[in-house]
């Protein structure tokens, strides 16, 4: 006969197994089981800035694009129904490796994404929005706080698929 | 400065952080007059939003007086009278222009972790987790408030603190539920929890044009307060058959719009309580979605079904087949607040909207545990508890 702790403990292991799988199911939207899928195929990052195509300069970027040089391409084109124009860069070298690893902080293209996010707010907004440093606690010490933690620590450079 | 903390799960504090400061042109600091709780507050107090950080201040819902204002800032001075949205939102990207300024595309500064969550990142919310942004909460003597002349309003002078207050997030919520839901004049409105929110809503789909408003809850208090405040019809789901009640007002029909404000921890008297309790403690759903369930279920054929109460991630039992075959539209948001205060103030300025019944129980910033204590408990009829900064 099972006891009661066993069934607890099978319980727990199966719910265990359960949030496991849904943190790997909500890193990965696209449903497939390959990790590459997470980032388009073509190397693109785009975001779409609420301004005319005419008012965006690639030879005029916003310093935090600018500051990749040649290391970078850089694309503009309207966005259809008047949502502004998509502004597309992408690293001449694409980065090596097939996982992402956006949680774990080994997304290689994290920099060029938050520039993307940065340069939008600047021609929309004027300014890049800071955050306030503090204050910033502790969390407990159990897997579940650690992981939080290492995906609160890469939230920010997050925004650009 | 002293400040409401989130120290853990349940566990609130009173502590020293730092005192905010300017860090972009368009901030302003405020001195914080009145500072609410909210609903939404017990999902982070409880962990069901496990996204903060121990030390992080408590507060979306404030008003206050200016102290400082930034070098881009046109529309505030030094000394004006404030309330501020809950949500910080550019006003310049796309969706703010479009007047969905809770979506802004800006004003979230860790759009990884809701990204990762739901496809993409929305505005961010003060106090509300790193998920939000990790801005600083209102429960202190004072708050950055960025993108300062898009989310702060001037108060007319003939409206008091007490019933400003409530214009930062339950007002604007709550009109965002009614307009977003497009209440028809002639509509039956059904609303689920007799909350700040739930009340607002009612209030706005009555100022719609709405035929009969009926708001749904358990606790005497709250239900006493929708008659005499809001003007609204109840229901005690405690005492009669919710959906029964509802066809018979309705000749059989159902609700035209259903609005749910009650969230991610609903309660309810039938045994799917008990189930959703259990599969939300394992982890195997986030949310309790009990109260949207039986607002899809008593929805009029064809009408609308609006999500207003939080909500984080995955729901279970979720009767995707009624919306389908009873060709519901189900739609949801935070609120978009920004283009609704405006219209609050005007009409609090003419007593068509008064809020200042929800705060119940005013205390200073050292009762933050008590406060957060009485209003999880619903305890001495708390509807609201709001702290005063100033003592």
């Amino acid at each position: 006969m099972t006891s009661a702790l066993e069934i607890t403990a099978s319980l727990t292991t199966r719910a265990g197994g359960t949030v496991v799988r849904q943190v790997r199911s909500l890193l990965d939207h696209s449903g497939a089981s390959d990790h590459r899928a997470a980032a388009p195929a073509s190397g693109w990052l785009v975001v779409t800035v609420n301004r005319e195509a005419s008012e965006l300069d690639t030879e005029q970027l916003p310093a935090p694009l600018a500051e990749y040089g040649d290391r970078i391409e850089v694309r503009v084109r309207p966005a259809p129904g008047d949502k502004g124009t998509e502004l597309g860069a992408r690293l001449h070298t694409q980065p090596s490796g097939r996982s992402v690893g956006r949680l774990t902080g080994n997304d290689p293209q994290a920099d060029l994404r938050s520039a993307l996010r940065q340069a939008k707010q600047l021609i929309e907004v004027g300014e890049i929005l800071a955050v306030d440093p503090a204050p910033h606690g502790r969390r407990a010490a159990t897997p579940s706080g650690a992981l939080l933690e290492a995906w609160t620590r890469q939230a920010p450079k997050g925004g650009v698929r | 400065m002293k400040a409401v903390t989130w120290r853990g799960v349940n566990e609130i504090g009173v502590e020293d952080v730092p005192e905010p400061k300017i860090l972009n042109d368009h901030d302003i600091l405020l001195e914080v007059g009145l500072s609410a709780t909210c609903g939404s507050d017990l999902h982070l107090v409880g962990g069901y939003i496990p996204a903060m950080r121990a030390g992080d201040v408590l507060g979306h819902e404030f008003m206050g007086t200016v102290a400082e204002v930034g070098r881009a800032v046109t529309k505030h001075h030094v000394g004006d009278r404030v309330v501020v949205v809950s949500f910080t939102s550019c006003g310049q990207c796309w969706y703010c222009r479009q007047g969905l300024w809770s979506l802004c595309d800006n004003g979230n500064p860790n759009p990884g972790i809701t990204e990762a969550l739901w496809g993409q990142s929305i505005g961010g919310c003060y106090g509300y987790s790193h998920a939000l942004g990790g801005w600083a909460g209102s429960h202190a003597p004072c708050i950055r408030v960025p993108y300062a002349d898009q989310g702060a309003f001037a108060i007319p002078d003939d409206v008091s603190d007490e019933r400003a207050l409530f214009a930062s997030d339950a007002a604007p919520t709550g009109w965002t539920g009614a307009h977003q839901a497009e209440v028809q004049a002639g509509d039956v409105v059904a609303v689920w929890g007799a909350g700040g929110v739930g009340q607002m809503a009612a209030r706005a789909a009555m100022l719609m044009g709405a035929e009969r408003v009926v708001v749904i809850d358990r606790y005497d208090n709250r239900l006493d307060q929708v008659r005499t405040h809001i003007g609204a019809e109840t229901l005690d789901y405690e005492e009669v058959d919710v959906p029964a009640e509802l066809r018979e007002m309705t000749g059989g029909r159902g609700p035209d719009v259903c609005i749910e404000a009650v969230g991610m921890e609903a309660h309810s008297t039938g045994p799917q309580y008990l189930y959703d309790q259990v599969k939300q403690q394992m982890r195997l759903q986030t949310d309790r979605p009990t109260a949207v369930r039986e607002a899809i279920y008593a929805c009029r054929k064809g009408g609308t079904v609006f999500t207003l109460g939080v909500f984080a991630g995955l729901v279970d039992k979720f009767p995707l087949g009624a919306v389908m075959n009873k060709a519901l539209t189900l739609r949801g948001a935070q609120q978009h607040g920004h283009r609704f205060i405006p219209e609050i103030l005007e009409r609090m300025s003419r007593d068509e909207v008064r809020t200042e019944h929800l705060a119940t129980h005013i205390m200073p910033l050292d009762d933050g545990p008590k406060g957060y204590q009485m209003f999880k408990n619903k305890e001495d009829g708390c509807v609201r508890a709001v702290f005063r900064p100033g003592g």
